[in-house]
């Protein structure tokens, strides 16, 4: 990808015409030109604010005599020793909900990618249309699918799967409404499109010859499927495993809707501190440290997968 | 039982899209429904009452009308600054490449509750009034990099040959941009407004921080939550289902009619 909006008379190596040299400086600059509204638009409304919040989170003071930056950081050690059970749930809630999103999201990516044929369409429009109707919505329809006593607490019930989970914890006696269980499912709902998408635009590219081929030196499906195709889709699960392990863990919402107070994740503590409280401070700090927890998770998982070309 | 082994992928699909289908149709179910309290949850007894009325709760309509307001502008600005750093990143080479990568990058691999709470804290510092202009310089904001992404991958696919043929036909650099530019990369530039257009409608998390006292939809279903959920808010999330279903089905249908006539002709 060279500079190609050259006119034809311009020559493109080193020019010595004067003339044709400052056109070219003015070339040059249009790049700069086309980037610096955006950029300057991010830099100060997204780079800026986190300078703003670094400041606020190592001040002191109260909301009637005023904050003053007095490089208080027993405020991210205090933060962190009174809420690392919020932590721990956001990251464990998180992390659940993104495998099960992966191991719900991957059989359909591939029956939309390899088996759909001239259904393919319709059923990229049926996982990206949900997206129109507001999720907050979505989301207290669960609220009406798990109550109490509705069909889904009573099938669940009766084929014993409450016992179950009940006993790890999960759930709560008959109830699937404000329990553990009933946020991870709000959570692995609202990001699988967020999985599906990157999948399947993964395995789309897959060439089906590379199965025929495989199939032609006597692999198993199932063996086809762990040497050739999943292999070849890594991009997309790890995108994919991203885009919905991030958003989940500063989640609240579903915490709120779908949970109890026993379910709060650290999303809940930060807009209750920012909120309500008005503790600008730690809510800052935790704000921070939730930040640096998925930053250095993220940098490890991509390392770990190698994949580098992810944007 | 063997057919059920041999159509296990299809299968496990399909559920998959009934799991995420399921809230459609109750919300869809539910906009018929006379509660009988202040809360919308459990079925009583059929009505139409609510979709003869849509705009009978108060306020409702008006943070509707508020959002759609909100998205429009949130869209336009988006994909304008978006669009223009597709296009700087893809065709030119220059240095701070990779720092402007990276901060393209950043805005999206951060949960949104961090990127929310330090636009409040910056709103704080400079005593900024919340509401309007706030939400839609947020929205703004975090719209740009999916509009980048979404317009850079359609300007990578590009053949570059196509405008160098242009200006072999002697077509000027504003002729060339209006006339072959623009047109091949105009499906990249639309999807990535629908994108923003949805994610700027949709958002609750930055909205509800920097909203102030402002009342967008999804804060107002957010209330809703709290205080009782009209029946109205089921019909929208409905209609909205549907016409988007509709636009997408209709701009699908377009396109492949425009591809049967061009190998038509």
């Amino acid at each position: 990808m060279t500079v190609t909006e050259a006119p034809p008379a311009a020559p493109v190596p080193e020019p010595v015409e004067p003339v044709v040299h400052k056109q070219s400086v003015r070339r040059k600059l249009i790049p700069y030109w086309l980037l610096l509204p955006g950029i300057l638009w991010l830099v100060v409304f997204f780079a800026l604010p986190m300078v703003y919040q670094a400041s606020t989170s190592v001040q002191t003071g109260s909301l009637e005599e005023g904050f003053k930056v007095t490089w208080h950081v027993q405020t991210y050690w205090d933060a962190l020793t009174e809420y690392y059970p919020q932590f721990l749930r956001s990251v464990l809630y998180a992390g659940t909900a993104t495998i099960l999103c992966l191991l719900l999201g991957y059989p359909l990516a591939y029956l939309i990618a390899f088996k759909a044929g001239r259904w393919r369409n319709l059923l990229l429009v049926l996982v990206i249309a949900p997206f129109f109707t507001s999720f907050l919505i979505r989301t207290l329809a669960w609220k009406t699918i798990l109550a109490d006593g509705g069909p889904v607490v009573d099938v669940l019930n009766s084929v014993g799967f409450l016992d179950v989970t009940s006993w790890l914890g999960m759930t709560e006696g008959n109830r699937l409404l404000a329990t553990p269980l009933a946020v991870v499912c709000g959570l692995t709902y609202n990001f699988l499109p967020f999985m599906v998408l990157p999948l399947y635009t993964s395995l789309e590219r897959i060439d089906p010859r590379l199965h025929e081929a495989a199939g032609d030196l006597y692999a198993k499906s199932s063996t086809t499927f762990r040497k050739v195709t999943f292999p070849l889709s890594m991009p997309g699960v790890v995108s994919g495993t991203l885009l919905t392990f991030i958003p989940a863990s500063g989640d609240y919402v579903n915490a709120e809707l779908l949970g109890s107070t026993d379910t709060k994740m650290v999303g809940n503590v930060i807009q209750s501190q920012f909120l309500r409280v008005l503790d600008y401070p730690t809510a800052a700090a935790l704000s921070f440290i939730l930040m640096a927890v998925v930053l250095i998770m993220v940098t490890v998982y991509i390392r770990r997968a190698g994949t580098e070309d992810l944007v | 039982m063997r057919w059920i082994r041999q159509n296990l992928v299809v299968i496990a699909g399909l559920l998959t899209l009934a799991y995420m289908i399921l809230p459609n149709i109750v919300v869809m179910v539910f906009s018929f429904n006379k509660p009988a309290g202040r809360f919308n949850y459990a079925w009583q007894e059929f009505s139409t009452d609510a979709w003869k009325d849509p705009c009978g709760v108060a306020d409702m309509c008006g943070s509707l009308s508020l959002s759609l307001q909100i998205a429009l502008w949130a869209t336009i600005g988006s994909t304008l600054l978006g669009s223009m750093i597709a296009f700087a990143l893809v065709r030119y080479r220059f240095r701070a490449r990779g720092a402007i990568n990276s901060l393209i990058f950043l805005p999206m691999a951060m949960p949104e509750v961090v990127m929310a709470a330090s636009l409040l804290t910056l709103f704080l510092n400079l005593g900024a009034e919340l509401g309007f202009w706030t939400i839609l310089i947020a929205h703004t904001m975090f719209c740009l990099s999916f509009v980048v992404v979404a317009v850079k991958a359609r300007v990578l696919s590009m053949d570059p040959r196509l405008e160098e043929a242009a200006r072999d036909l002697y077509a000027g650099p504003v002729q060339t941009f209006v006339r072959v530019t623009l047109p091949i990369a105009a499906p990249g530039i639309a999807a990535g407004a629908m994108l923003a257009f949805a994610l700027s409608f949709d958002d609750f998390i930055i909205t509800n921080f920097n909203s102030g006292n402002t009342v967008t939809f999804p804060m107002f279903v957010w209330g809703s939550a709290q205080r009782g959920t009209p029946v109205q808010i089921n019909v929208i999330g409905t209609a909205m289902f549907v016409i988007a279903v509709l636009v997408v089905v209709t701009g699908q249908l377009i396109s492949s009619r425009r591809k049967n006539s061009a190998l038509l002709k």
